[in-house]
């Protein structure tokens, strides 16, 4: 066991903590800024010292780097301590990205690759349907081929950025006569595509970063789709996992655990400091304990990828884990607020921008999105521990 | 880079599974349940090196690590394996370091080769309860230590209410070892009464007895961790076995759920384990910290699992047929012994300045 990064990492640490150091007041402050001359500017940055997209290929645009999760760790882990944005995120580069490097054609990767990552292509994901959340499979929308083109009908919902987003990757229903799973294919395409009307849904924060997505004979050229036909699901699983993993950042709950600890030291009640009254005091700990055992659960993770080791079950907790340690740990500050973390909005006692409070019912939904708490136990139960599946019930008469 | 075990230490491991597989099935921990003593089992323990794993090459050992030790504790919680093992193997031969050598040198050979044991009279360091107190004067001993572990071993290593460290041997005037029945019956724990006991200074540096310290808290952290790993997955099993309404228990997700909740929680304390034993020896300015953490965590969901395991085994859970009730208690000795969970947070908090 040895978990120093040794002498070449180091340097490169030390490269990128320069760079900060001159230029982190170049970087955007909102991390959701994909437009302003700033922002691209930055991303434009990044993307030439490697710092972003690190491993897309230069002639995508990228630095075409081998992967290297060390370097990765290091980025990620100085920029969050300069709280200097790691350039433009989003589910175009997240995940789209990712998709069509290992199963997109030489067209799709050269016309869609560039833009995005310089934001000039904004993606959405349509996956979630009304009746198709946790068993995703179900879903319904539907496309069929007319001459070259998929007729796209139906709809979509939690369809996160889809009333800013350029285009939108699809999961539908292109063989209906096929078991679900080998039913669905993946497209691409624009969301100017006639046909298709975005509802913004408010959420509890009072955001309103999802939407319902409807298509009424939505015409798309038969060349946007990734993979083959009826291989959508396991297309949309390569990138799937990736997500829940991202869920679980460790580093930003040491974050935001540094700043619970602030926050007990300068709040008072009847002049005393929150952090001097010991069920406060054990509150704090115990979230600190378990944001250790994620920590070193993640180094664990990152030791074993790097060394070509399984850890499966270490990895199937992260989801469920790390979203709802984020939300006892927001929930901690605000009953350090008290009244205070009522306030909301424009209150002009806010702590912290209201964050707290923000991120408190934020993770809620992360607890529900993404593959619910409830699933996440199935799925450690019966693909970490090998329990038997709930059995089938056969359909009541007339339900169908 | 690398923080997973090495292919030693995972034979390390296998070797001392492999032996208390064939050698302390139930039947085994029954009979010492009811009164028999660990000599043999802790004898095939000696013959297999653990008590020589700490020990520098130079002095005949093996010269390993904490985490090296704490693997080993890891099998011997999974196996509930009576055993002196905290005393003998781990704090007694790094204490010995501190004592001169033509002392140290004739315990040390016979803890390696299991002709004596050690106990840990730790009570002063972890949170003095009752009327515990052990007062020093001119090497000699006077008051008692409460919740001694292994409190019949020839060698004792008492603390000091004043903090500094002492060798006590078994037989010394003045000494009484006495032992109390508690509910896990799978260790031997009691109280040493001391009425001007000779007995040999080891070290009153602050550090090292701290380190010592936390030294026995990760050691009881790892039997924890391995403890709880048995009995997650006794109830994994017996939940794909245990048939009602016609359907093995494991399909219901009523169950299932329980499996995946206590595999989320213990899952992350493999890893906070390993770094608790390695920051023992690399990470000096963090080892305190971890420890406390570790033990404290790792204890509220050993805690956890073990209530959560006996569940899911419904009815015979609660009862002697399966045993696993040995393993609840194990897990609730090892929680409250050297700092329960309240006490190790607030320590958590003093030494990060809160």
């Amino acid at each position: 066991m040895d978990i120093s990064y040794g002498t070449d990492y180091e340097r490169f640490r030390a490269e990128v903590r320069s760079f900060l150091a001159k230029h982190a007041v170049d970087a955007p402050s909102n991390q959701r800024d994909y437009r302003s001359a700033k922002a691209v500017a930055w991303q434009r940055k990044l993307l030439e010292l490697g710092y972003t997209s690190r491993t897309v290929p230069k002639r995508y645009g990228g630095y075409g780097a081998e992967p290297d999760i060390l370097i990765s760790r290091i980025l990620a882990d100085e920029f969050a301590a300069a709280k200097a944005t790691a350039g433009f995120g989003g589910q175009g580069i997240a995940m789209l990205i990712p998709t069509l490097l290992e199963l997109g054609t030489e067209e799709q990767r050269q016309s869609i690759i560039p833009p995005t990552l310089l934001g000039e292509m904004l993606w959405c994901q349509g996956y979630s349907e009304p009746n198709a959340g946790s068993d995703l499979a179900s879903l319904k929308t539907n496309a069929y081929l007319d001459g070259d083109e998929w007729v796209i009908n139906g709809s979509k919902i939690w369809t996160s950025s889809a009333h800013i987003a350029d285009w939108m990757f699809c999961l539908v229903r292109t063989e209906p006569d096929a078991p679900k799973h080998d039913g669905i294919s993946f497209l691409l395409f624009s969301m100017d595509t006639p046909g298709i009307e975005v509802r913004p849904l408010v959420d509890m924060t009072e955001n309103k970063y999802f939407n319902e997505v409807f298509f009424t004979d939505v015409r798309v050229p038969a060349g946007q789709i990734v993979g083959k036909r009826g291989q959508g699901w396991q297309v949309a699983n390569t990138i799937l996992g990736h997500e829940r993993e991202l869920l679980g950042d460790p580093n930003a709950a040491l974050t935001r655990l540094n700043g619970v600890i602030d926050l007990m030291r300068t709040e008072t009640i009847d002049g005393r400091r929150v952090i001097d009254m010991p069920v406060f005091r054990d509150r704090l700990m115990r979230i600190q304990g378990r944001v250790m055992a994620m920590r070193f659960n993640d180094l664990r993770l990152l030791s074993a990828k790097l060394n070509q080791q399984s850890a499966p079950l270490a990895r199937m907790i992260v989801k469920l884990q790390g979203t709802e340690l984020r939300h006892e740990l927001e929930k901690l500050a605000i009953d350090v607020m008290g009244e205070f973390g009522l306030g909301y909005d424009d209150n002009e006692y806010l702590r912290g921008e209201g964050l707290w409070q923000w991120n408190y019912m934020f993770y809620l939904g992360l607890i529900i999105g993404g593959g619910t708490s409830q699933i996440q136990k199935n799925i450690i139960s019966e693909r970490g521990l090998g329990m038997p599946k709930e059995p089938k019930v056969a359909p009541t008469a007339g339900a169908m | 880079m690398d923080f997973g075990l090495s292919s030693d230490q995972v034979a390390l491991q296998d070797s001392v599974d492999r032996y208390l597989n064939e050698r302390v099935g139930l039947d085994q921990i029954r009979l010492f349940a009811d009164g028999s003593d660990y000599r043999e089992i802790w004898q095939g323990l000696t013959d297999l090196g653990v008590t020589s794993l700490l020990l520098p090459e130079d002095q005949g050992g093996i010269g390993l690590t904490l985490l090296d030790a704490a693997l080993v504790a890891e099998i011997l919680g999974r196996y509930v394996a009576p055993s002196p093992f905290i005393g003998s193997a781990v704090i007694a031969p790094q204490a010995l370091q501190h004592v001169d050598d033509t002392i140290a040198a004739p315990y040390l050979s016979r803890l390696v080769d299991g002709g004596i044991t050690a106990g840990i009279a730790f009570s002063e360091l972890a949170g003095r309860r009752g009327d515990a107190g052990v007062q020093a004067i001119g090497n000699k001993l006077s008051g008692k230590s409460l919740f001694v572990l292994d409190p019949l071993a020839e060698l004792q290593l008492v603390a000091a209410t004043d903090g500094a460290l002492y060798l006590v041997e078994a037989g010394a005037p003045g000494l009484q070892q006495l032992v109390h029945t508690t509910i896990d019956r799978t260790r031997i724990s009691g109280e040493l009464r001391y009425d001007n006991t000779p007995a040999t200074p080891v070290t009153d540096d602050a550090d090292t007895v701290a380190g010592l310290l936390d030294a026995a808290r990760v050691m009881l952290v790892a039997d924890t961790l391995g403890a709880a790993q048995h009995m997650l997955d006794a109830a994994v099993a017996y939940a794909k076995e245990r048939k009602q309404f016609d359907r093995v228990v494991g399909s219901f997700q009523a169950v299932k759920h329980l499996c995946a909740e206590m595999t989320a929680e213990l899952e992350p304390c493999r890893a906070m384990m390993w770094y608790a034993a390695y920051a023992l020896d690399e990470l000096p300015e963090e080892a305190s910290i971890t420890a406390s953490q570790a033990k404290a965590h790792i204890s509220e969901v050993g805690t956890f699992v073990a209530r959560t395991a006996t569940e899911v085994h419904g009815g015979i859970g609660f009862t002697d047929l399966l045993g696993l009730h040995y393993w609840f208690k194990r897990i609730g000795f090892n929680r409250q012994a050297l700092g329960a969970p309240e006490s190790l947070r607030e320590q958590a908090a003093v030494l990060q300045g809160l």
